[in-house]
């Protein structure tokens, strides 16, 4: 084998090693890191369930918005905290799946909301005669 | 010279495309495969929440959530999976600290939650078929079955896989390869959570706002 070659392959083993300890370490998380995720969605939790059932405000649209947003920011800590994610393990290939796959989770969501609402507003009225007698 | 069929600079950089020895694969490639899988059944999941988006206003004039969905046995719900979560975050701590016993326990504990989870589920699940709102009911309560109760069928079979990871931790010992599996179930069993976050919100919180 041509030395330089071997060189470099045992530069890249050393590298790719090190990389992986640190990476071991960070999967575990720590008990600090844990406590902070549950208390957060301890909370996240609470409160929307709280502005529901105290029927805290009574603009339903207002209560939506609110609820939705804490959802998206539980699920964010959990992702960060729980699921231990971050741009750099598995060499980001892990957050570029997921990227990947919000993409196509907004574009299903959205897309069947859109079109399925549309598809409804523009049936014909009909009524359960017209219903019984459909060919 | 090795290689003598690939072209090669004067360094040797050229080379480090080519993995001929397989020497760079990483050795966890484990998790990368795992967590494809999980965004795989997160489309699965996107696909039933927009089912459920579409038809959870047809109630063909039978109950809506607001008369069926309990809040109070949803919030207990919620927080047994979300004390679930953290005890099997404690069980992949003491994992880390070597300790077999503690990892064992936490995983029971882990278990229970699971276990008192889906009997609380089963429950609403019966009594809502006893009053007559079953899946065949109305396309809302078809859409509500079938998302909540997929939701509930990955934490059943996370509990088979838990008890399975127990008898094997109990019999061989915290081995590099159980460890591999306890991470595979650590990110399954959060990702049920995170997924039960959209239920809880966009099903029960939002139906009974509605």
């Amino acid at each position: 084998m041509n030395p330089v070659h071997k060189g470099h392959d045992d530069r890249l083993v050393h590298s790719h090693d090190h990389g992986e300890g640190g990476g071991h370490e960070a999967n575990h998380g720590s008990f600090k890191g844990y406590m902070t995720g549950f208390l957060m969605s301890v909370v996240l939790t609470a409160i929307p369930f709280w502005l529901v059932m105290a029927k805290v405000f009574d603009d339903k649209q207002a209560t939506t918005i609110i609820i939705v947003g804490f959802a998206v920011v539980q699920i964010v800590v959990h992702m960060i905290y729980f699921l231990h994610m971050n741009t750099s393990s598995e060499g980001g290939w892990n957050m570029l799946a997921l990227i990947f796959t919000m993409v196509l989770v907004v574009i299903t969501l959205s897309g069947s909301l859109w079109v399925m609402y549309h598809m409804n507003a523009n049936m014909m009225p009909m009524s359960a005669h017209d219903m019984r007698n459909v060919p | 010279m090795a290689n003598p069929g690939i072209p090669m600079s004067s360094t040797g950089e050229a080379t480090s495309f080519y993995d001929l020895n397989g020497e760079h694969h990483p050795e966890n490639g484990t998790m990368l495969g795992f967590w494809l899988y999980l965004m795989s059944d997160c489309l699965l999941f996107a696909v039933l929440f927009a089912m459920y988006g579409v038809l959870g206003g047809s109630y063909a004039a039978g109950p809506g959530p607001k008369e069926l969905f309990e809040l109070p046995v949803v919030a207990v719900n919620t927080s047994m999976l979300l004390f679930s979560s953290i005890t099997y975050g404690f069980a992949m701590l003491e994992m880390a600290r070597n300790r077999q016993a503690a990892t064992l326990i936490w995983l029971a504990i882990t278990g229970c939650f699971g276990v008192a989870f889906v009997g609380l589920e089963l429950n609403e699940f019966a009594h809502l078929i006893h009053e007559g709102a079953g899946p065949q009911r109305s396309a809302f309560l078809s859409s509500f079955f079938t998302l909540v109760g997929t939701h509930g069928l990955h934490v059943s079979f996370g509990i088979i896989w838990l008890v399975t990871l127990m008898v094997q931790v109990g019999k061989g010992g915290l081995t590099p390869e159980n460890r591999r599996r306890l991470s595979c179930l650590s990110l399954f069993w959060h990702f049920l959570d995170v997924v039960w976050i959209g239920v809880f919100t966009f099903v029960y919180l939002l139906g009974v706002l509605r």
